[in-house]
């Protein structure tokens, strides 16, 4: 097995899929020649043509709609988002056309909307947002946000693979950041699947992409005290693992649920929902959240660094949780 | 053009059914048999029946509401409409949508969404996807003028434009837009000249006239599929009722009214077929007959079609769910 990046294991993703189906092509802006702003598919153009890596106008809604279009004739199209930011101009598309073609008509939409989000880069409020929340309550779409470089990989492979329209969010922090055993050849990762990254005993941490490094850390300064934390990395955001959420909340009986988007109706506020409608009865303290402030991300760096949750944040929540 | 008798009656065949569906759907609606919003193309006829009769079985097309005629063409049964109207589950969509809001992948018709000019981009991916693969298949996609003031409109044209992709774009202008007139809609004189802007060949023709609907259809179909890129055609008609069925429409000056039931598009295909003596008064009885029987019987078919069970909304939200 080889140790590659983030970046590298979605490239492989993407690289593999188009050699093993035709109908796999890419779109999005400056992807074609240039090899796109973060350079994920550098070396495609000269591999695969103009018309599989193919460079759009700045139209997000037109080019998301074009996808949908090439997926209910057959293909299967990738579409890049520069950054995930810009996916709001392609919202009507995604929410009114891709989720619904499937239920209302019998539409299959088979198509992977990559959109690299999150913080930690000073991009300010329009290149570090993490849109995830906005397609939540979204029936008809599936949602993933892979966390390392293996899950990165195989759930790409498996997104194109699916027959519906699956947003596929890369952490950009992540992306050159983040090394890990990639397997040779093909492997997928199921979407709708959970994953434990760390077992422990004590408190279920339940989170996703850049923060499952965040609860990492803070498990790690946790050990000393004798608290100890299961991460729970939850992989595939819509449809959410239900049992692999509960099976932890079954063995730490603790619950904090760490994420990066504004506190308000994010991931965490349904995670808490589901355990207190199921789980109440194994709870032994209040479910916690961790996460971004209720504001736009902000640039100057002392701002950002006090918006992104830290591992110290973790660390406070978990020894208040832990003294139920 | 030269088109052939067969032809000519198929296209008033479905002229004639269109309007018999509609009136149909309008008096099941006002005795409150047809819930939520029944909109027709009552005087549009010849826009949707004739861009979709122009089309090779392999076509594809991306329709809005007032397209009716374009889904009988393609083959969605009157039986299949009328059920769709009243919610059952032998409709087009088996009662998860109402009215217009259909599609059928296996006919080549994509369903329409709502929001307006959506379906432009959608139909420039199909037809994207036809360039990558070779074939020489196009997309055709139709929406109103009120549409045409949408981004997803302007953004479709030009990478259309761009790709040079077998796409042919329709719009149906009929002069309102719910209850905005045409002056208040844009700046410009003619909906084809914001084609212009993107590069795009464009047409205006009579909308009321099918023949003239089919024949610049062709025609771009043909460019098309020749590889010359997408064309615009701007079909001038008249919105002859309400809105919808519930709008008594009294924004609209009657004089404009009185003027367009002149030009209508069922009367003007008579005058033609019966003037170049292609068909006979008889023949046009016949297809007059057999219309309101296949419309009776769709009618019938949809009242003793079963609902729907209600538990199986939660069926189909995925193609393949997890
Ligand atoms: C994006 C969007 N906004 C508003 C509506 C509500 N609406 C439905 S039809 C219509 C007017 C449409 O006018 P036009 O495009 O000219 O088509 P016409 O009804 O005249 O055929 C409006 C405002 C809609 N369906 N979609």
């Amino acid at each position: 097995m080889a140790e590659v990046t983030y970046l590298e294991a979605i490239k492989q993703a993407l690289d593999e899929e188009m050699t093993r189906d035709n109908n796999v092509f890419i779109l999005g802006e400056d992807v074609g020649y240039y090899g796109g702003a973060f350079r994920v598919t550098e070396g495609f153009y000269e591999k695969y043509g103009q018309w599989r890596v193919l460079d759009t106008p700045l139209s997000e809604s037109g080019f998301t709609g074009a996808a949908i279009g090439a997926a209910l004739m057959g293909m299967r199209p990738v579409v890049e988002m520069q950054f995930a930011d810009f996916i709001s101009c392609a919202f009507d598309q995604i929410v009114s056309v891709a989720a619904k073609n499937n239920y209302r008509w019998g539409g299959k939409t088979p198509m992977v909307i990559r959109a690299p989000f999150g913080g930690f880069v000073h991009g300010g409020a329009f290149h570090s947002a993490c849109p995830e929340t906005w397609f939540f309550n979204v029936p008809g779409l599936k949602m993933v946000a892979p966390s390392d470089p293996y899950d990165a990989k195989g759930l790409l492979k498996a997104a194109i693979r699916d027959d519906d329209p699956v947003i596929y969010f890369e952490h950009k922090f992540l992306y050159r950041r983040i090394k890990g055993e990639v397997p040779e050849g093909d492997y997928l990762v199921p979407l709708g699947k959970a994953k434990v990254v760390r077992e422990g005993k004590d408190i279920s941490v339940i989170t996703y992409s850049a923060m499952v490094h965040t609860a990492l850390e803070a498990a790690q300064a946790l050990e000393g005290e004798g608290i100890s934390l299961e991460i729970v990395d939850l992989r595939t955001l819509l449809p959410l693992d239900k049992e692999g959420i509960y099976a932890s909340v079954r063995k730490t009986n603790r619950v904090i649920i760490l994420y990066e988007t504004p506190r308000t109706g994010g991931v965490g506020a349904e995670v808490a929902a589901l355990i207190s409608e199921e789980m109440f009865g194994h709870l032994d303290g209040p479910i916690l959240r961790v996460s971004a402030p209720d504001t736009p991300v902000p640039y100057s760096p002392p701002f950002e660094e006090f918006y992104l949750p830290k591992a110290e944040d973790v660390i406070k929540a978990a020894r208040k949780l832990a003294a139920y | 053009m030269d088109i052939s008798k067969n032809d000519l009656l198929q296209l008033y065949y479905y002229l004639k059914l269109t309007r018999r569906i509609e009136d149909r759907v309008t008096a099941l609606y006002r005795q409150g048999r047809i819930l939520g919003g029944a909109w027709t193309s009552n005087g549009m006829e010849a826009i949707s029946v004739g861009y979709a009769y122009a089309l090779e079985k392999e076509d594809v097309i991306a329709p809005y509401f007032r397209d009716m005629g374009a889904f009988l063409v393609r083959g969605i049964t009157p039986q299949r409409v009328m059920a769709q109207y009243l919610g059952k589950k032998t409709g087009i969509t088996g009662g998860k949508e109402g009215n217009v809001h259909a599609g059928d992948i296996h006919l080549g018709v994509f369903g329409f969404p709502s929001h307006l000019a959506d379906n432009y981009p959608v139909a420039v991916g199909a037809a994207l996807s036809f360039k990558i693969r070779g074939e020489r298949r196009v997309a055709a996609a139709c929406t109103g003028e009120g549409g045409t003031s949408r981004g997803d409109f302007h953004e479709a044209l030009n990478m259309a434009s761009v790709w040079k992709v077998p796409v042919v774009f329709f719009c149906n202008n009929n002069q309102y837009a719910y209850s905005t007139p045409f002056r208040i809609q844009m700046a410009v004189k003619d909906v084809a000249e914001r084609a212009k802007a993107y590069a795009i060949p464009s047409e205006i023709v009579d909308g009321n006239d099918v023949v003239a609907v089919y024949s610049a259809a062709k025609n771009a179909y043909d460019r098309a599929r020749k590889g010359e890129g997408p064309t615009f055609i701007e079909c001038k008609t008249m919105r002859m009722h309400g809105h919808s069925e519930h709008d008594a429409a009294k924004y609209v000056p009657r004089e404009l009214l009185e003027e367009w039931k002149k030009k209508d598009p069922i009367m003007n295909m008579e005058r033609y077929l019966l003037s170049n003596k292609t068909a006979t008064e008889e023949e046009l009885k016949g297809i007059d007959e057999r219309v309101t029987k296949e419309v009776d019987e769709a009618e019938a078919f949809a009242e003793k079609s079963p609902l729907p069970e209600g538990r199986d909304a939660l069926e189909g939200v995925y193609a393949t769910p997890v």
